[in-house]
């Protein structure tokens, strides 16, 4: 199996978050970490070649510090990784970042991609589904689950209120990996060593720009939301608190 | 021609969505505000009653968009059939409510049109003709606005609960129904969809309590949910989760609150080490009263909080519960 995994370096979860001073963007001076669906997806497609060999490549789209991302899932096992490296990526739609991806992979014949269902930062959920449609793929959405099977793969696909479906799908397919699909590994020491010699194939955006077209949509403005409820905060020591809480349970809650 | 809002209504194995009715509010909303015309269509096999359904509301007609093939549901014949309608019949906005289904077909669809969706909106503003579609990111601490900026019809996804069902108006007369029949190619749906179930059985029905006590990240360790669980027992109430701790086995899935688990809306939800993630919120944003214990101010679970504490919760909730106690008697 060739398991293609795209991933993205999202803020971490809880860094401190400002915005930047045209109020369109954040500041980019935070942390960074793996999407968390993303690592799923990783470890989903490596559990898949353990079982039945083959090839994980991973992919990201980003300025020079997204290398981390990949340079850590080399270390956790993958085995090659594409990074369409610059600053320009940062700001492409869905649309274009998919559009990206297609062009970069053009020359490789995977039989599957994989990407975690929905990114942090953005919480589109898209890209996968967008390059399912560029490739002319099928593709499964919000995946739990992957079987083998002699025309392709069954998935088990997550819908709402706990119910789910299992589908066939041909490949070569597009899935967006749910997370909790799997336990996430953690890189050896060893896997940190053997990273270092793993290839990794820089793609600049000059490569890929006559396969983009322009935005078609746009973050006028990114603000602090507006407070639609009246927050009351209370606070005093842990004893203080407890009595203030138990008074709003009482009264103003009334469940006590 | 005039300026068309699509509102395409969702119908499962032959019943509509309930969640449906929320974008016929935002539709209704957008069109009075526009000025535009407000119009909606069904897909499936055989839903000419939801159509039907659909048409004793204030609109300008209803479609039912109709092939054999569009039962059951996969995401190729959705997009095909979808595309062929809306290229006869153009829209400037196509609304639907951001459902698993929905995201798992429309981005194939904006893609397949040329043109872009705007996922998970819990709002809308309107800059003399410019539309800007509101929606949360970084995990609810900021929000943007957002604009379409290409040709094509723009499609627009609502969160759950953005807009309300109920407020949803009835036409003076029912629309007028019409059946559109759309062409699904042999070989064109590629998955085969099997029987939708339900994983195990469902020990414990949480829209049913009255009072929630959830945990979430905060909470660390397996072994400190018992804590939470003494809170929950004192109160009379029910012990729930985020996802990530059900994704861990720290608690059965059965207790996971959000959109991937259950909604609720009790009389009381007590969030402990819950940050708000935008996935959790839907599943509770409903409740009567919330209040939230989380060590990180700017946690945006905060932002629905009723009452707030900033704080350890291992150093609140022991006396918390002393408290609980004492005031029960």
């Amino acid at each position: 199996m060739k398991i293609l995994v795209c991933m993205k370096q999202v803020p971490q979860k809880d860094a401190p978050l400002k915005l930047n001073e045209a109020g369109t963007w954040i500041r980019e001076d935070v942390s960074y970490e793996v999407n968390e669906p993303d690592a799923y997806a990783l470890e989903e497609a490596l559990r898949q070649k353990e079982k039945h060999t083959g090839e994980v490549v991973v992919v990201t789209a980003g300025p020079a510090r997204a290398q981390q991302v990949l340079r850590e899932a080399l270390a956790k096992g993958a085995d090659r990784a594409i990074h369409l490296e610059g600053d320009g990526f940062v700001g492409l739609d869905a649309y274009n970042t998919a559009r990206a991806i297609a062009a970069a992979i053009k020359d490789e014949t995977f039989d599957l991609v994989f990407t975690g269902l929905q990114s942090d930062d953005y919480g589109y959920a898209q890209t996968g589904v967008i390059l399912a449609e560029i490739l002319g793929w099928p593709h499964a959405t919000i995946i739990m689950q992957i079987e083998k099977t002699d025309g392709g793969i069954r998935v088990k696909r997550e819908l709402e209120a706990g119910f789910f479906q299992f589908v066939d799908v041909p490949l070569p397919a597009v899935l967006t990996i749910q997370s909790g699909i799997n336990k996430l590994r953690y890189a050896t020491l060893i896997g940190i060593k053997q990273a270092k010699n793993k290839p990794m194939r820089k793609v600049a955006m000059s490569e890929v720009q006559s396969a983009l077209g322009d935005n078609l949509q746009k973050i006028e403005k990114l603000y602090v939301p507006q407070k639609s409820k009246n927050t009351e905060f209370l606070e005093g020591s842990p004893a203080e608190v407890a009595k203030k809480l138990v008074e709003k349970l009482k009264n103003d809650v009334r469940v006590l | 021609m005039a300026d068309t809002i699509l509102v395409v209504v969702e119908q499962r194995e032959g019943k509509l969505n309930r969640v449906s009715w929320e974008t016929i509010a935002a539709g209704q909303a957008i069109a009075a505000d526009m000025g535009w015309t407000l119009e909606a269509a069904v897909v499936g096999s055989g839903v000419s009653a939801i159509a039907g359904e659909v048409a004793a509301k204030k609109l300008a007609k209803v479609y039912a968009v109709e092939s054999s093939k569009l039962e059951p549901y996969t995401p190729d014949a959705f997009a095909a059939a979808l595309k062929q309608f809306i290229e006869k019949h153009p829209a400037r906005v196509v609304l639907m409510p951001h459902t698993y289904q929905v995201r798992d077909f429309v981005p194939k669809l904006a893609t397949a049109l040329a043109s872009t969706a705007i996922s998970d909106v819990v709002g809308y503003k309107h800059d003399g003709s410019k539309l800007l579609f509101t929606r949360q990111m970084f995990q609810g601490k900021f929000v943007a606005d957002v604009s379409f900026t290409g040709t094509g019809p723009g499609f627009v996804t609502f969160q759950n609960g953005a807009f309300r069902a109920d407020k949803v108006e009835g036409g003076a007369s029912v629309a007028p129904v019409e059946t559109v029949n759309v062409e699904v190619p042999d070989g064109l749906v590629r998955n085969k969809p099997q029987e939708i179930f339900k994983e195990a059985k469902q020990a414990v029905d949480l829209t049913q309590a009255e009072i929630i006590v959830s945990v979430g990240r905060g909470i660390k360790e397996q072994k400190n949910i018992d804590l939470a669980k003494q809170l929950a027992d004192a109160l009379g109430g029910e012990l729930a989760a985020s996802r990530p701790i059900c994704d861990n086995g720290w608690l059965p899935m059965d207790r996971q609150i959000g959109s991937s688990g259950q909604t609720v809306a009790p009389k009381l939800y007590l969030a402990l080490g819950i940050s708000g993630a935008i996935q959790h919120i839907v599943g509770m944003k409903g409740a009567k009263s919330i209040i939230a214990i989380n060590k990180d101010s700017e946690a945006p679970i905060f932002e629905i909080a009723d009452y707030a504490v900033v704080g350890n919760l291992f150093d609140i909730v022991p006396p918390l519960i002393e408290e609980v106690k004492k005031a029960k008697g």
